[in-house]
């Protein structure tokens, strides 16, 4: 395959404190090639966040801190950037939507004012030239009355207009890649689709590269080209979409298909994994998921399993897996 | 006894708007306009539709949390719209509820077993003691143990946080449980634990859930029947076999369409719905829905349809049909 447009490397980002030590990310691998929509799914409290937040160098200080690992831009560590250059990669190069878009949105600046910021920044365009691309931009992204809505506020948008100005803020200059932490999960299913929708158009007109953050099984059937799987900070399965609903491979991915009640078919009992996450200030020396997985073995309990690869492309963390 | 726990005859809530200083009634969000609907002892019925659709009021005024502006709520064939004082008390033992966000419904200064055996000493059930003892076997039927009694909320994860909400609606031994979004908040992991609890729990001690939810499958999955909301009103309803299998309603159709199944293969054509719920402050004339519906009609835009039963205990109100 092709150089990988962001390749993520033994990544490790932890919380240190006087008490504590949390591992919320702890030695992932990813790839990202140009173009593909990748999907982490995983549990609340997995990393996911941490992860997206990384890429971004955006971790909340002081106390957390990435404490290893490379993450590859285009064939550049984003680690070894100055705060500079990672600002002026920021909305330009990569981009980034968020569950609740009332968080990264200003709410005394007009959505035109902050659309067009953007483009003055990062384009050096002028004022005028930056709203009309604005609102060029907010019709390309389904907004009605985009001439008007350039002058109002976000709170007196609805939750899916606000998401749709998110990405058109997110999308403006066109960045390689594009990470949305659960740009839907507060949205209305019917809501919901017309934005996922419109994720997908944007990706197919502009080749960008879309990194998507979910715990809805059902948004990966229907958005991802590839499937991570994580665990307690963890990698541990990553294949292709097809293969990941089709056959998948480790016991949590598997368990996870079975606990999630269908649309279509009846199911007698929901399979039901047994206790809780692990804690991502002590994790048990072995496999993460042991205590709750129904496959385990002794040595599971004793040795932590690598993340290997069982097929062409099909990275599986769990030794029982052949 | 009678043929029905619960029987809800054309039942409203108007939320007055205020505005100035006199704080004068300008309008009224008109949150539930007109919803009927019965569930018989042992049956659950989930209620699905969009944010603000009026499910939670509907499930508030069934327990009395809100006072209705208009219409009927008989439990167990007693009419309890507007009882007070000693036959409210009474409709509660009845009927209970279980919230969403179980740590805002569990007093965080009291005790896990103080939680629960309080509906019991509050309504002279049983002595102190007793009650004790039965929030200890409570416990255990919701699948915690018996010496988490002593605990506090905070000390217990979301999904057995859930679990203690559970034990205390038990408490008195309703004949019905009003869930309001009880698994919405929690991972897939934990979501099949609690409803597989919530199943066995039906069939141990006959209950009745109203299982109000925006998840489409959970629901499918946990009813027996199902209604759909929209904008106040109710318009379709009837057994999930036949509702899922030939969903009649244009707005049945379509959120179907749109919420995302676990899987791969193709599913029936999407439909994609235009623009947003309109707001119950000042809803369309006619049927609700025509603003977004795809196949509306002249007749839509002024008459309201009526209900009409299609196949056996399956009505939907749309003047496609009858
Ligand atoms: N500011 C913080 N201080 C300490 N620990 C934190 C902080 N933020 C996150 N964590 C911990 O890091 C781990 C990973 O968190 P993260 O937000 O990445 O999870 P997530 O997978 O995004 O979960 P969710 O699905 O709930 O959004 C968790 O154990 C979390 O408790
Ligand atoms: N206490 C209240 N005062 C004013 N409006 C309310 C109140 N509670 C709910 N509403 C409004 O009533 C409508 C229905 O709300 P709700 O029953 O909570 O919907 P759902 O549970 O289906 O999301 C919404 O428009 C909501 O804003
Ligand atoms: S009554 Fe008319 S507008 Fe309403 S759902 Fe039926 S076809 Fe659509
Ligand atoms: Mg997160
Ligand atoms: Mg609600």
């Amino acid at each position: 395959m092709a150089e990988p447009l962001l390749a993520i490397r033994d990544l490790k980002t932890y919380f240190v404190s006087k008490h504590a030590e949390v591992r919320a990310v702890d030695g992932i691998d990813i790839d990202v090639q140009k173009g593909q929509i990748v999907c982490i799914v995983g549990e609340s409290g997995c990393g996911k966040s941490m992860t997206s937040l990384s890429i971004m160098r955006l971790v909340p200080k002081p106390r957390g801190k990435i404490v290893n690992g490379e993450i590859l831009f285009d064939g550049k560590d984003l680690l070894k950037l100055s705060d500079r250059e990672m600002a002026d990669m920021r909305g330009s190069e990569i981009s980034m939507i968020f569950q609740e878009p009332m968080t990264a949105l200003n709410p005394v600046l007009t959505i035109g004012t902050q659309i067009s910021e953007i483009l003055i920044r990062h384009r050096g365009m002028n004022k005028r030239q930056a709203l009309d691309k604005a609102v060029e931009m907010l019709k390309f992204v389904g907004v009605p009355r985009a001439n008007e809505i350039i002058h109002e506020f976000p709170h007196q948008l609805s939750g899916g207009l606000r998401q749709r100005v998110m990405i058109a803020m997110a999308m403006i200059c066109e960045p390689k890649l594009l990470i949305a932490d659960e740009p839907t999960t507060a949205l209305d299913v019917t809501i919901q689709a017309q934005v996922l929708e419109l994720m997908k158009k944007m990706r197919d007109e502009t080749g960008t590269a879309i990194i998507m953050i979910t715990h809805d099984l059902g948004v990966v059937a229907d958005m991802a080209d590839h499937v991570v799987v994580m665990y307690a900070g963890q990698v541990v399965e990553s294949v292709d979409a097809d293969t990941v609903f089709e056959q998948p491979k480790h016991p949590y991915t598997r368990a996870l298909m079975d606990s999630i009640p269908s649309l279509e078919e009846d199911k007698d009992v929901l399979y039901s994994i047994p206790g809780t996450v692990p804690s991502a200030a002590n994790f048990p020396k072995g496999c993460r998921f042991a205590e709750r997985c129904p496959l385990a073995q002794p040595s599971c309990f004793e040795k932590a399993p690598e993340l290997r690869e069982v097929a062409p492309g099909h990275l599986v963390r769990c030794d029982l897996v052949s | 006894m009678s043929q029905y726990v619960l029987e809800v005859k054309d039942l409203k809530k108007y939320f007055p708007i205020r505005s100035g200083v006199f704080k004068r009634t300008i309008g009224h969000v008109r949150a539930v306009d007109g919803v009927s609907f019965d569930v018989k002892p042992g049956e659950t019925l989930g209620i699905v539709g969009e944010s603000g659709c009026g499910k939670s009021t509907t499930g508030r005024m069934i327990m009395r949390l809100t006072t209705p502006t208009d219409g009927k709520i008989l439990i167990d064939g007693k009419d309890i719209t507007h009882a007070k004082g000693a036959a409210l008390r009474e409709s509660r033992r009845h009927a209970q509820m279980v919230f969403q966000d179980p740590y805002a419904s569990l007093n965080p200064k009291m005790s896990v077993g103080e939680s629960i055996a309080e509906p019991l000493i509050v309504n002279k059930v049983l002595s102190r003691d007793d009650a004790f003892e039965r929030a200890a076997q409570l416990l255990d039927t919701v699948g915690l143990r018996r010496t988490d009694i002593t605990r506090f909320p905070h000390e217990f994860s979301g999904g057995q946080r859930q679990r203690i909400g559970i034990a205390r609606a038990l408490a008195l031994n309703p004949k019905l449980i009003v869930a309001d979004e009880a698994v919405s908040a929690l991972d897939v992991s934990i979501q099949s634990q609690i409803l597989n609890l919530l199943m066995d729990l039906k069939h141990e001690f006959n209950l009745a859930y109203l299982f109000i939810s925006h998840n489409l499958a959970v629901v499918r999955h946990i009813s027996d029947r199902v209604g759909v909301m929209y904008l106040g009103h109710m318009v379709e309803n009837g057994p999930k076999s036949s509702l899922y299998a030939d969903p009649l309603h244009p707005y049945t159709q379509a959120l179907l369409s749109a919420a995302p199944e676990p899987r791969r293969v193709k599913r029936r054509e999407r439909i994609i719905l235009q623009g947003d719920v309109p707001s119950p402050a000042n809803p369309p004339t006619g049927c609700p829905f025509h603003t977004r519906c795809p196949r509306a009609m002249d007749v839509c835009r002024s008459q309201m349809p009526k209900p009409v039963m299609v196949h056996p205990e399956h009505w939907v109100a749309c003047h496609l049909h009858g």
